[in-house]
Protein backbone atom coordinates (compact mmCIF):
# COMPACT_ATOMS: atom_id res chain seq x y z
CA UNK A 1 0.00 0.00 0.00
CA UNK A 2 2.95 2.21 0.90
CA UNK A 3 4.41 1.92 -2.39
CA UNK A 4 1.45 2.23 -4.13
CA UNK A 5 0.64 5.72 -2.38
CA UNK A 6 4.61 6.80 -3.10
CA UNK A 7 3.69 6.01 -6.92
CA UNK A 8 0.61 8.18 -7.20
CA UNK A 9 2.49 10.80 -5.22
CA UNK A 10 5.64 10.44 -7.39
CA UNK A 11 3.50 10.07 -10.54
CA UNK A 12 1.40 13.36 -9.46
CA UNK A 13 5.07 15.12 -9.32
CA UNK A 14 5.55 14.56 -12.54
CA UNK A 15 2.16 15.12 -13.85
CA UNK A 16 2.34 18.25 -12.48
CA UNK A 17 5.76 18.90 -13.00
CA UNK A 18 4.68 18.47 -17.24
CA UNK A 19 1.70 20.41 -16.89
CA UNK A 20 3.23 23.73 -15.18
CA UNK A 21 5.87 23.42 -18.09
CA UNK A 22 7.75 25.94 -16.09
CA UNK A 23 10.78 25.37 -18.61
CA UNK A 24 12.93 27.99 -17.45
CA UNK A 25 15.60 29.68 -19.64
CA UNK A 26 18.54 31.18 -19.22
CA UNK A 27 19.42 33.85 -21.64
CA UNK A 28 22.54 35.75 -20.77
CA UNK A 29 21.25 37.93 -17.71
CA UNK A 30 17.52 36.87 -17.91
CA UNK A 31 15.22 33.87 -16.99
CA UNK A 32 12.29 33.40 -19.07
CA UNK A 33 9.74 30.99 -17.87
CA UNK A 34 5.64 29.89 -18.06
CA UNK A 35 5.51 30.38 -20.99
CA UNK A 36 2.54 29.63 -22.79
CA UNK A 37 -0.18 30.38 -25.22
CA UNK A 38 -4.20 28.81 -26.14
CA UNK A 39 -6.09 27.61 -28.21
CA UNK A 40 -7.56 29.41 -31.55
CA UNK A 41 -10.83 29.27 -32.93
CA UNK A 42 -10.94 28.49 -36.26
CA UNK A 43 -10.82 31.10 -38.49
CA UNK A 44 -9.41 33.34 -36.00
CA UNK A 45 -6.74 35.46 -37.12
CA UNK A 46 -5.51 36.91 -34.00
CA UNK A 47 -3.58 34.99 -31.35
CA UNK A 48 -1.93 36.00 -27.82
CA UNK A 49 0.88 34.15 -25.66
CA UNK A 50 2.40 34.84 -22.77
CA UNK A 51 5.49 34.43 -20.85
CA UNK A 52 7.91 35.88 -17.79
CA UNK A 53 11.09 36.95 -17.88
CA UNK A 54 13.12 38.26 -15.03
CA UNK A 55 16.15 40.57 -15.38
CA UNK A 56 18.50 39.20 -12.98
CA UNK A 57 21.06 41.93 -14.62
CA UNK A 58 21.96 45.58 -13.05
CA UNK A 59 20.83 47.07 -16.40
CA UNK A 60 17.79 47.65 -18.35
CA UNK A 61 16.83 44.97 -20.58
CA UNK A 62 14.40 45.37 -23.42
CA UNK A 63 12.14 42.88 -25.05
CA UNK A 64 12.15 44.55 -28.83
CA UNK A 65 10.41 41.84 -30.75
CA UNK A 66 8.96 38.21 -31.74
CA UNK A 67 9.56 36.22 -34.45
CA UNK A 68 7.63 33.14 -35.55
CA UNK A 69 6.33 31.34 -38.93
CA UNK A 70 2.22 31.16 -37.37
CA UNK A 71 1.43 34.29 -38.99
CA UNK A 72 1.72 37.35 -41.34
CA UNK A 73 3.22 39.14 -38.22
CA UNK A 74 4.35 38.23 -34.62
CA UNK A 75 4.34 41.61 -32.83
CA UNK A 76 4.96 42.39 -28.89
CA UNK A 77 1.53 44.41 -27.98
CA UNK A 78 0.26 45.97 -24.58
CA UNK A 79 -3.68 45.85 -24.27
CA UNK A 80 -5.58 47.17 -21.50
CA UNK A 81 -9.25 47.52 -20.15
CA UNK A 82 -9.55 51.58 -18.75
CA UNK A 83 -13.28 52.28 -18.33
CA UNK A 84 -15.12 49.37 -19.80
CA UNK A 85 -13.13 49.68 -22.98
CA UNK A 86 -10.62 47.56 -24.48
CA UNK A 87 -7.41 48.85 -26.04
CA UNK A 88 -4.64 47.49 -28.11
CA UNK A 89 -1.69 48.58 -29.03
CA UNK A 90 1.84 47.41 -31.31
CA UNK A 91 4.65 48.70 -29.02
CA UNK A 92 7.00 49.76 -31.76
CA UNK A 93 10.01 50.72 -28.72
CA UNK A 94 9.15 47.15 -27.14
CA UNK A 95 9.02 46.68 -23.39
CA UNK A 96 11.96 46.84 -20.88
CA UNK A 97 12.55 45.25 -18.06
CA UNK A 98 13.94 47.48 -15.07
CA UNK A 99 17.30 45.83 -13.69
CA UNK A 100 16.15 43.20 -10.91
CA UNK A 101 12.69 43.27 -11.81
CA UNK A 102 10.11 41.10 -13.82
CA UNK A 103 7.89 41.33 -16.81
CA UNK A 104 4.90 39.19 -16.97
CA UNK A 105 3.22 39.29 -20.29
CA UNK A 106 -0.34 38.35 -19.30
CA UNK A 107 -3.38 37.85 -20.33
CA UNK A 108 -5.06 41.34 -19.93
CA UNK A 109 -1.49 42.95 -20.46
CA UNK A 110 1.70 42.85 -22.28
CA UNK A 111 1.40 39.44 -24.59
CA UNK A 112 3.11 38.43 -27.53
CA UNK A 113 0.53 39.25 -30.68
CA UNK A 114 -0.05 36.61 -33.90
CA UNK A 115 -1.82 39.11 -36.64
CA UNK A 116 -3.17 37.00 -39.34
CA UNK A 117 -2.80 33.33 -38.28
CA UNK A 118 -1.78 30.86 -40.82
CA UNK A 119 -3.83 28.09 -39.15
CA UNK A 120 -4.97 27.71 -35.59
CA UNK A 121 -3.24 26.61 -32.35
CA UNK A 122 -4.61 23.24 -31.27
CA UNK A 123 -4.32 22.87 -27.47
CA UNK A 124 -0.95 20.39 -27.05
CA UNK A 125 0.87 21.42 -29.39
CA UNK A 126 3.52 23.77 -28.76
CA UNK A 127 4.86 26.87 -30.61
CA UNK A 128 8.52 27.82 -31.22
CA UNK A 129 9.06 31.89 -31.31
CA UNK A 130 12.02 33.55 -30.78
CA UNK A 131 11.99 36.19 -28.41
CA UNK A 132 14.45 39.31 -29.44
CA UNK A 133 16.30 40.92 -26.45
CA UNK A 134 18.16 44.76 -27.36
CA UNK A 135 21.33 43.27 -25.51
CA UNK A 136 20.96 39.55 -24.59
CA UNK A 137 20.09 39.35 -28.67
CA UNK A 138 17.74 36.67 -29.59
CA UNK A 139 16.45 33.16 -27.52
CA UNK A 140 14.36 30.57 -28.71
CA UNK A 141 11.44 29.85 -26.36
CA UNK A 142 8.19 27.05 -26.76
CA UNK A 143 4.90 27.75 -25.81
CA UNK A 144 2.84 25.30 -24.85
CA UNK A 145 -0.72 25.63 -26.50
CA UNK A 146 -3.44 25.61 -23.42
CA UNK A 147 -7.37 24.94 -23.91
CA UNK A 148 -8.71 27.75 -26.17
CA UNK A 149 -10.29 30.39 -23.69
CA UNK A 150 -7.85 29.32 -20.93
CA UNK A 151 -6.47 32.10 -18.28
CA UNK A 152 -3.36 30.99 -17.14
CA UNK A 153 -0.73 27.80 -18.48
CA UNK A 154 -1.08 26.30 -15.25
CA UNK A 155 -4.00 23.08 -15.97
CA UNK A 156 -6.60 23.27 -13.40
CA UNK A 157 -7.19 19.67 -11.99
CA UNK B 1 -6.99 71.13 -31.99
CA UNK B 2 -5.69 68.91 -33.94
CA UNK B 3 -7.30 65.60 -35.45
CA UNK B 4 -5.84 62.79 -32.72
CA UNK B 5 -6.81 65.22 -30.09
CA UNK B 6 -10.21 65.77 -31.56
CA UNK B 7 -10.44 61.26 -31.69
CA UNK B 8 -8.85 61.18 -28.38
CA UNK B 9 -11.80 63.69 -26.80
CA UNK B 10 -14.59 62.09 -28.36
CA UNK B 11 -13.29 59.06 -27.33
CA UNK B 12 -13.42 60.10 -24.09
CA UNK B 13 -16.74 61.76 -24.62
CA UNK B 14 -18.15 58.15 -25.79
CA UNK B 15 -16.63 56.50 -22.85
CA UNK B 16 -17.87 59.53 -20.51
CA UNK B 17 -21.64 58.67 -22.10
CA UNK B 18 -21.67 55.34 -21.38
CA UNK B 19 -20.08 55.14 -18.00
CA UNK B 20 -22.98 58.10 -17.14
CA UNK B 21 -25.46 56.25 -18.95
CA UNK B 22 -24.60 53.24 -16.95
CA UNK B 23 -24.54 55.04 -13.89
CA UNK B 24 -28.05 56.72 -14.40
CA UNK B 25 -29.48 53.68 -15.10
CA UNK B 26 -28.08 51.60 -11.89
CA UNK B 27 -29.28 55.07 -9.77
CA UNK B 28 -32.97 55.21 -11.23
CA UNK B 29 -33.03 51.54 -10.68
CA UNK B 30 -31.79 51.51 -7.05
CA UNK B 31 -34.25 54.85 -6.44
CA UNK B 32 -37.17 53.32 -8.04
CA UNK B 33 -36.47 49.42 -7.15
CA UNK B 34 -40.64 49.37 -6.94
CA UNK B 35 -41.34 50.83 -10.10
CA UNK B 36 -39.79 48.51 -12.90
CA UNK B 37 -41.16 50.49 -16.04
CA UNK B 38 -39.69 53.75 -14.96
CA UNK B 39 -38.57 55.81 -17.89
CA UNK B 40 -34.50 54.75 -18.04
CA UNK B 41 -31.51 56.14 -19.92
CA UNK B 42 -32.38 54.75 -23.51
CA UNK B 43 -29.53 51.87 -24.28
CA UNK B 44 -30.49 49.06 -26.80
CA UNK B 45 -33.30 48.50 -28.52
CA UNK B 46 -34.55 46.81 -31.66
CA UNK B 47 -32.07 45.59 -33.87
CA UNK B 48 -31.61 44.13 -37.39
CA UNK B 49 -28.37 42.10 -37.86
CA UNK B 50 -27.19 38.72 -40.05
CA UNK B 51 -26.47 35.50 -37.57
CA UNK B 52 -23.73 32.86 -38.51
CA UNK B 53 -25.78 31.08 -41.70
CA UNK B 54 -26.10 35.11 -43.23
CA UNK B 55 -29.99 35.05 -42.03
CA UNK B 56 -31.58 38.34 -40.99
CA UNK B 57 -31.57 38.53 -37.01
CA UNK B 58 -33.81 40.47 -35.13
CA UNK B 59 -34.18 41.61 -31.84
CA UNK B 60 -37.68 39.64 -32.43
CA UNK B 61 -35.59 36.65 -32.56
CA UNK B 62 -34.63 36.77 -29.12
CA UNK B 63 -38.47 35.84 -28.16
CA UNK B 64 -39.07 38.11 -24.97
CA UNK B 65 -35.98 36.23 -23.03
CA UNK B 66 -33.46 38.31 -21.45
CA UNK B 67 -30.26 38.71 -22.79
CA UNK B 68 -26.27 38.65 -22.40
CA UNK B 69 -25.00 40.58 -24.96
CA UNK B 70 -21.14 40.87 -25.85
CA UNK B 71 -19.71 42.99 -28.68
CA UNK B 72 -16.35 42.13 -30.32
CA UNK B 73 -14.06 40.48 -33.03
CA UNK B 74 -12.31 37.50 -33.90
CA UNK B 75 -8.87 38.85 -34.23
CA UNK B 76 -9.13 39.75 -30.79
CA UNK B 77 -6.43 37.89 -28.72
CA UNK B 78 -7.67 38.29 -25.02
CA UNK B 79 -10.85 39.93 -24.23
CA UNK B 80 -13.02 38.12 -26.69
CA UNK B 81 -11.91 34.22 -26.38
CA UNK B 82 -12.00 34.25 -22.39
CA UNK B 83 -15.14 36.07 -22.61
CA UNK B 84 -16.63 33.41 -24.69
CA UNK B 85 -14.67 30.84 -22.71
CA UNK B 86 -16.52 33.03 -19.14
CA UNK B 87 -20.12 32.76 -21.31
CA UNK B 88 -19.73 28.60 -21.77
CA UNK B 89 -18.92 28.40 -17.85
CA UNK B 90 -22.14 30.61 -17.10
CA UNK B 91 -23.89 28.45 -18.98
CA UNK B 92 -22.61 25.17 -17.54
CA UNK B 93 -23.54 26.73 -14.33
CA UNK B 94 -26.92 27.73 -15.41
CA UNK B 95 -27.63 24.32 -16.60
CA UNK B 96 -31.13 24.02 -17.75
CA UNK B 97 -31.89 27.61 -17.07
CA UNK B 98 -29.73 28.88 -19.53
CA UNK B 99 -32.63 27.76 -22.14
CA UNK B 100 -34.32 30.86 -20.61
CA UNK B 101 -31.63 33.33 -21.58
CA UNK B 102 -30.05 34.42 -24.68
CA UNK B 103 -26.11 34.83 -25.44
CA UNK B 104 -24.98 36.47 -28.01
CA UNK B 105 -22.00 37.56 -29.43
CA UNK B 106 -21.84 40.10 -31.85
CA UNK B 107 -18.88 41.27 -33.86
CA UNK B 108 -18.14 45.47 -34.42
CA UNK B 109 -15.77 44.50 -37.05
CA UNK B 110 -18.30 43.43 -39.61
CA UNK B 111 -15.89 43.93 -42.62
CA UNK B 112 -13.35 40.54 -41.91
CA UNK B 113 -16.53 38.86 -39.31
CA UNK B 114 -18.29 37.43 -42.02
CA UNK B 115 -21.08 35.17 -41.16
CA UNK B 116 -19.45 31.53 -41.56
CA UNK B 117 -16.03 33.16 -39.79
CA UNK B 118 -18.17 34.52 -36.76
CA UNK B 119 -19.68 31.05 -36.62
CA UNK B 120 -16.75 29.15 -36.33
CA UNK B 121 -15.55 31.39 -33.98
CA UNK B 122 -18.09 31.33 -31.24
CA UNK B 123 -19.00 28.02 -31.86
CA UNK B 124 -15.92 26.65 -30.78
CA UNK B 125 -16.56 27.75 -27.40
CA UNK B 126 -20.25 27.02 -27.06
CA UNK B 127 -23.44 26.65 -29.70
CA UNK B 128 -25.63 28.00 -27.26
CA UNK B 129 -23.78 31.62 -28.05
CA UNK B 130 -25.46 33.28 -31.13
CA UNK B 131 -23.21 34.82 -33.29
CA UNK B 132 -23.93 38.35 -34.52
CA UNK B 133 -22.52 40.72 -37.66
CA UNK B 134 -23.79 42.34 -40.66
CA UNK B 135 -23.68 44.83 -43.13
CA UNK B 136 -21.40 48.03 -41.81
CA UNK B 137 -24.24 50.03 -41.70
CA UNK B 138 -26.34 47.43 -39.58
CA UNK B 139 -23.50 47.28 -36.98
CA UNK B 140 -22.93 50.98 -36.60
CA UNK B 141 -26.65 51.42 -36.02
CA UNK B 142 -26.55 48.18 -33.33
CA UNK B 143 -23.05 50.19 -31.94
CA UNK B 144 -24.70 53.46 -31.47
CA UNK B 145 -27.80 52.27 -30.04
CA UNK B 146 -26.72 50.12 -27.44
CA UNK B 147 -23.60 53.00 -26.54
CA UNK B 148 -21.08 50.59 -27.55
CA UNK B 149 -17.77 52.17 -27.97
CA UNK B 150 -16.09 50.83 -31.47
CA UNK B 151 -13.38 52.23 -33.06
CA UNK B 152 -11.08 51.05 -36.18
CA UNK B 153 -7.06 51.45 -35.33
CA UNK B 154 -4.58 50.98 -37.74
CA UNK B 155 -1.70 49.10 -37.63
CA UNK B 156 1.11 48.39 -40.35
CA UNK B 157 0.52 47.07 -43.69
CA UNK B 158 -3.39 48.58 -43.75
CA UNK B 159 -4.13 45.87 -40.56
CA UNK B 160 -6.34 47.09 -38.22
CA UNK B 161 -7.67 46.48 -34.52
CA UNK B 162 -10.76 47.53 -32.72
CA UNK B 163 -10.61 49.36 -29.96
CA UNK B 164 -13.75 48.12 -27.95
CA UNK B 165 -16.72 48.28 -24.76
CA UNK B 166 -14.85 44.99 -23.30
CA UNK B 167 -18.30 44.32 -20.99
CA UNK B 168 -20.87 41.95 -21.11
CA UNK B 169 -24.52 43.74 -21.48
CA UNK B 170 -27.56 42.35 -19.36
CA UNK B 171 -30.69 43.37 -21.34
CA UNK B 172 -34.13 42.36 -19.85
CA UNK B 173 -36.50 40.84 -21.81
CA UNK B 174 -38.21 44.00 -23.24
CA UNK B 175 -34.64 44.76 -24.45
CA UNK B 176 -33.95 47.25 -21.48
CA UNK B 177 -30.81 47.58 -20.46
CA UNK B 178 -30.23 46.39 -16.83
CA UNK B 179 -26.37 46.79 -16.43
CA UNK B 180 -23.01 44.96 -17.26
CA UNK B 181 -20.71 42.10 -16.05
CA UNK B 182 -17.06 43.61 -16.96
CA UNK B 183 -14.37 41.71 -17.86
CA UNK B 184 -12.63 39.28 -15.81
CA UNK B 185 -15.87 40.01 -13.36
CA UNK B 186 -15.20 36.61 -10.91
CA UNK B 187 -18.31 33.85 -11.37
CA UNK B 188 -19.03 34.50 -8.01
CA UNK B 189 -20.15 37.73 -8.82
CA UNK B 190 -21.25 37.68 -12.58
CA UNK B 191 -23.29 34.19 -11.89
CA UNK B 192 -25.82 35.92 -8.82
CA UNK B 193 -26.55 39.07 -11.65
CA UNK B 194 -27.57 36.60 -14.12
CA UNK B 195 -29.37 35.23 -12.00
CA UNK B 196 -31.25 37.79 -10.88
CA UNK B 197 -31.84 38.81 -14.52
CA UNK B 198 -33.74 35.68 -15.19
CA UNK B 199 -36.17 36.45 -12.35
CA UNK B 200 -36.63 39.57 -13.79
CU1 LIG C 1 -2.44 42.15 -29.41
Amino acid sequence: MKTRALLVAAALVAFTGSAALAESIQHGNLTIKDAWTRATPPKAKGGGAFVTITNNGNEDARLTGAVSNYAKRTEIHEMAVNDGVMKMRKLDEGVVIPAGETLELKPGSYHVMFMGLNQPFKMGEELNVTLEFEKAGPVDVTFPVMKMGAKSGKMHH
Amino acid sequence: MNVAKTIRYGAWAAVAVLVAAVSAVTVMKFVQEDVPQAATVQIGGPFELVDGKGQVFTDKNLNGKPTLMFFGFTYCPDVCPTTLSDMQGWIENLGPKADDLNFVFVSVDPERDTPDVIADYVAAFDTRVVPLTGSVDQVKKVVKDYRVYARKVPLDDGDYTMDHTAAVYMLNGDLDFVGTISYQEPEETALPKIRKLLGS
